[in-house]
């Protein structure tokens, strides 16, 4: 078993008073960072000149047609992200699996290629749709590959995910090159919020809706990370849950994709995280996981406005020093103890 | 001799070998013995130099371990760990060839083929030479490791746990080896065991650890009666005599 | 039948049943590497003297430095890649997965960026050149030794590790650059990447002679790698005082990777390839073979690559796209196989 394995079901019995407390610290941070996110910019947004400004002033426009629909992006992204990386783990029952280690991401940005490709003109709901359904396509073929690796090597299906993502990638990026769309491709796929703005990032509701219909399936996908055999024997069916569960993986991928880009790592780290506090009950899991996704992403998203103001870095290069940082760390914790 | 003096090992702040004074390696054939985590393995990877020790020291004829050359070590001391797997696909003979490392380093000479082959054929192995590791029965497998220890001419040799995942019938293939190669060739062989009544009928000294010290080292006679064992193994031991050998019954 | 020293060879008769005379020279490691020495020079040929659009003269010039760098990458490439494997007791795991030549990049960024372009640009290219390769070194062999040094962990656990640090290293390399001046970034891209088909001269003979340093270090060691392929406890029960060895081949692991990243970039999947290709040609699991035949494959597989894309399908620079393409398949299947297992 691997070391998060371990720890998780030695947990949540011990830890039921710091659960609260780490509750409340993630919901005073999300206040707190969704307020900075409104007001940190390189136009001078501060809640004095919207209040003093009136609704027609230069302030109260730039924080309702930017501040608000990116502050509200990254709240949902930063939810669903986490939601999608929580369910692949029930479905593959691995803790190291998220849509971008399982090649579902580079499946999605192949059919983004495709739309590029074949329909230049189409809207960004219909692009949105065709990488769903290659995102579809991808968790499927994942998910059959998968059945291949043997049940107790814990690591090699993630790492089986990676390097299926690598020659998907692979292919996306010899047709990019070869058309000539590598740079349009690459504003689609680079993990940034700095055009999101009203009119441009409503498809990213949808990832929120898939967050709730996930809450509503909640007690299935826990029984789900069981295995097969167990949901069979509670009465379930265990396919038709996989396909609600492949299905909302797939659209928030494709939802984050149009909207943000990829951004790595977050669907893994969050779910572990929280798996660590509360263990891994997908009911009580999923508010928790939503509220650290977005407190995660609503952080690094300020971090990368300031970090070089007036400068923006893109999100996903902060996602991804911080994220892998603290996932190299979940990894070789346990190293330091005595076997 | 290999001597051992104030050895001690910790890991983590918990001490797996504890102030250890000893010394192994006299005539024959010696049996370290004990239960799991006494501290067996331990106190040869720190012999075999695979570990350091936290306090004491340790000889082998007078060198240092800690000082002295791996290599001038390596043709006194023959040490072969447990779960010795191999990724490449080597053969028998490359495996023995490998015993001349110390003395060649890699370059055989013909006093050195001559080691190898007779390593090969003492252990009858001659039919499997050219046989792939992993093509090999696990007590095959054990013999041909035991030939390269026997290639690099050592005075002493230690074995870690030898009838590890084999059969009744290799486990006395392997112990009647070892004994022969300590009666004819004169090797002073130092084995880890876990079956009590193996180390009683093929060692001539057992030493028992527990808890990371040494809580017996006897002629196997003396070590093989109930209060000792149980003391070791805490739990009820009965020991008969059969045939006129000391046999431990631990089943009851 | 893989047979590999002569003493091996007369002692078995095989089994009984004489084999064709063919098939017996094939089994010996030395035809098989002169085959391979004998295709790597065909393709060199056709490669060089084919196609030409010009002057033949100046078709020369370049191509022979092509195949230069190719060669110079192969061996880099090949030999780090073995020496590791060895060291690290695997076949999956190569410096390149493990994010080394990734990890070049960023102590380049580094370098940049905590210098400044301007004190960059007075750095003579020499003394540039040295700084990084000893702060590579250094810190590449650090980072080994608390990856590999301690306990020895699963080899799939340091897999997915060596994958995030690859994607952390790439991302804190980002990060520094875009924190860098367009100017600055400039320098730094233009010192970093060159091209394969488009080798600098200065940047070649470096890289050659560092590839070289690292073959020096190697080649006393080749009988000693062989006894490492029997593991830390039996190699050291035989003698060899193996942290010192294991710093020594891992400092060259870190200059070759250094030096092959820099005269091409990162090739992820190259050494993976050619590295277990070499195991099943070789003949033999000797280093002494097993090296060079490494060396060979990663020749064939760029100048075959390039003949292939370049005068056949007409694609330029694609080169380490199909690579990456065929080598994550090559992977997949190794583990796929390995894990059926």
């Amino acid at each position: 078993m691997t070391a998060l394995d371990t720890a998780s079901a030695s947990t949540p019995t011990r830890e039921r008073p710091r659960r609260t407390w780490v509750g409340v610290l993630v919901g005073v941070l999300l206040v707190v960072l969704a307020g900075l996110s409104l007001f940190v910019g390189v136009s001078d947004v501060s809640p004095v000149a919207v209040l003093t400004g009136g609704p027609g002033s230069d302030a109260a426009f730039l924080l309702g047609v930017s501040r608000i629909p990116r502050t509200v992006a990254v709240v949902l992204v930063g939810a669903s992200l986490g939601i999608a990386g929580l369910i692949m783990q029930m479905l593959v029952r691995n803790k190291f699996v998220e849509p971008g280690t399982t090649g579902v991401s580079e499946f999605a940005t192949l059919g983004m290629l495709v739309t590029i490709v074949f329909f230049p003109g189409m809207a960004v709901v219909g692009k949105m749709g065709v990488a769903a359904v290659f995102g579809l396509v991808g968790t499927w073929v994942f998910l059959q590959v998968v059945k291949a690796v043997p049940v107790r090597q814990l690591v090699l299906v993630p790492l089986v995910g990676i390097m299926l993502g690598g020659v998907v990638g692979a292919v996306t990026v010899f047709f990019a090159y070869r058309l000539d769309l590598l740079q349009s491709l690459g504003q689609w796929s680079q993990g940034s919020f700095a055009t999101v703005m009203q009119g441009r990032y409503e498809f990213v509701w949808i990832a929120g809706v898939m967050v709730g219909v996930a809450w509503l399936a909640a007690d299935r996908f826990s029984v789900i990370g069981l295995g097969e055999e167990f949901a069979t024997n509670l009465g379930l069916d265990y396919r038709r849950v996989v396909a609600v569960g492949m299905v909302i993986i797939a659209v928030i991928t494709a939802a984050v994709l149009v909207t943000a880009g990829l951004i790595p790592f977050l669907g893994l780290v969050v779910p572990n995280v929280v798996s660590l506090v509360i263990g891994d009950n997908v009911r009580r899991a999923i508010p928790w996981v939503a509220g650290l996704g977005a407190v995660f992403v609503l952080g690094c998203d300020v971090l990368a406005r300031v970090v070089r103001f007036p400068y923006e870095i893109p999100l996903s290069v902060v996602v991804g020093v911080l994220g892998a940082a603290l996932f190299l760390w979940l990894l070789l914790r346990r190293r330091s103890r005595a076997h | 001799m290999i001597t051992l003096e104030g050895v001690t090992k910790r890991y983590d702040g918990q001490t797996v070998v504890d102030d250890v004074t000893i010394g192994l390696g006299g005539d024959g054939v010696t049996a370290l013995i004990g239960p799991n985590g006494a501290g067996k393995s331990t106190l040869f990877g720190l012999v075999g130099r695979l570990l350091h020790p936290d306090a004491g020291r340790i000889t082998v004829d007078g060198m240092d371990v800690a000082r002295t050359p791996s290599n001038q070590l390596a043709t006194t001391l023959a040490v072969l760990r447990q779960d010795n797997h191999v990724a490449a696909r080597l053969t028998v003979h490359d495996l023995v060839e490998f015993g001349r490392f110390p003395h060649s380093r890699g370059r055989l000479t013909v006093h050195d083929r001559e080691h190898v082959e007779r390593a090969l054929s003492y252990l009858d192995l001659d039919p499997f030479r050219s046989r792939f590791l992993d093509e090999l029965s696990g007590g095959q497998r054990q013999r041909a490791f035991i030939a390269m220890v026997l290639a690099q001419d050592t005075k002493y040799v230690l074995l870690d746990e030898p009838l590890n995942n084999l059969d009744l019938r290799h486990m006395t293939e392997i112990m009647r080896l070892v004994r022969r190669m300590a009666d004819e060739l004169g090797k002073r062989v130092v084995t880890v065991l876990h079956d009590v009544n193996f180390a009683a009928t093929y060692a001539d000294r057992m030493v028992a650890m527990r808890d990371g010290r040494v809580v017996a080292d006897a002629p196997a006679r003396d070590v093989m009666r109930p209060e000792v064992l149980e003391a070791v193994y805490d739990t009820a031991v009965d020991v008969r005599e059969i045939d006129g050998k000391p046999v431990a019954l631990y089943y009851g | 039948m893989l047979t590999d020293s002569p003493a091996t060879t007369s002692a078995a008769p095989a089994a009984g049943r004489p084999r064709p005379r063919l098939a017996a020279a094939w089994a010996r490691p030395a035809v098989r590497l002169s085959a391979l020495g004998a295709a790597v020079l065909v393709l060199t040929v056709v490669y060089c003297v084919t196609d030409v659009p010009g002057s033949l003269a100046f078709a020369l010039e370049i191509r022979s430095l092509t195949v230069l760098a190719m060669l110079v990458v192969a061996t880099a490439v090949g030999v780090s890649t073995v020496v590791f494997h060895t060291i690290t007791q695997n076949r999956i795991l190569t410096p390149s997965i493990m994010g080394f030549d990734a990890f070049y990049v960023l102590i380049s960024t580094i370098i940049v960026f905590s210098s400044g372009s301007a004190s960059f640009l007075a750095f003579d290219q020499f003394t540039l050149w040295v700084t990084q390769v000893v702060v590579m070194v250094a810190s590449s062999v650090a980072l080994f030794t608390w990856l590999f040094g301690g306990k020895r962990r699963s080899i799939h656990l340091m897999l997915l590790v060596g994958i995030v640090l690859g994607t952390f290293f790439r991302s804190a390399t980002e990060w520094m650059q875009r924190m860098l001046d367009p100017l600055d970034f400039q320098v730094l891209s233009d010192a970093m990447f060159a091209s394969l088909t488009r080798p600098d001269e200065t940047l070649l003979v470096l890289t050659a002679g560092l590839v070289l340093l690292g073959c020096l270090a190697v080649v006393p060691l080749l009988r000693t790698l062989d006894v490492l392929t029997l593991g830390e406890p039996t190699a050291v029960g035989l003698g060899v005082d193996h942290r010192r060895v294991v710093m020594l081949l891992f400092a060259a692991v870190s200059v070759m990777v250094a030096a092959s990243t820099a005269l091409v970039g990162p090739i992820l999947f190259l050494g993976l390839i050619v590295a277990n290709l070499a195991y099943s040609y070789a003949g033999s699991f000797r280093h002494v073979w097993t090296l060079p035949s490494a060396v060979l494959i990663g020749v064939v597989c760029l100048l075959g690559g390039q003949l292939v894309l370049e005068r056949l399908l007409g694609f330029g620079g694609t080169l380490s796209t199909v690579i990456d393409f065929a080598g994550g398949l090559f992977f997949l299947h190794l583990v796929l196989r390995k894990g059926a297992r």
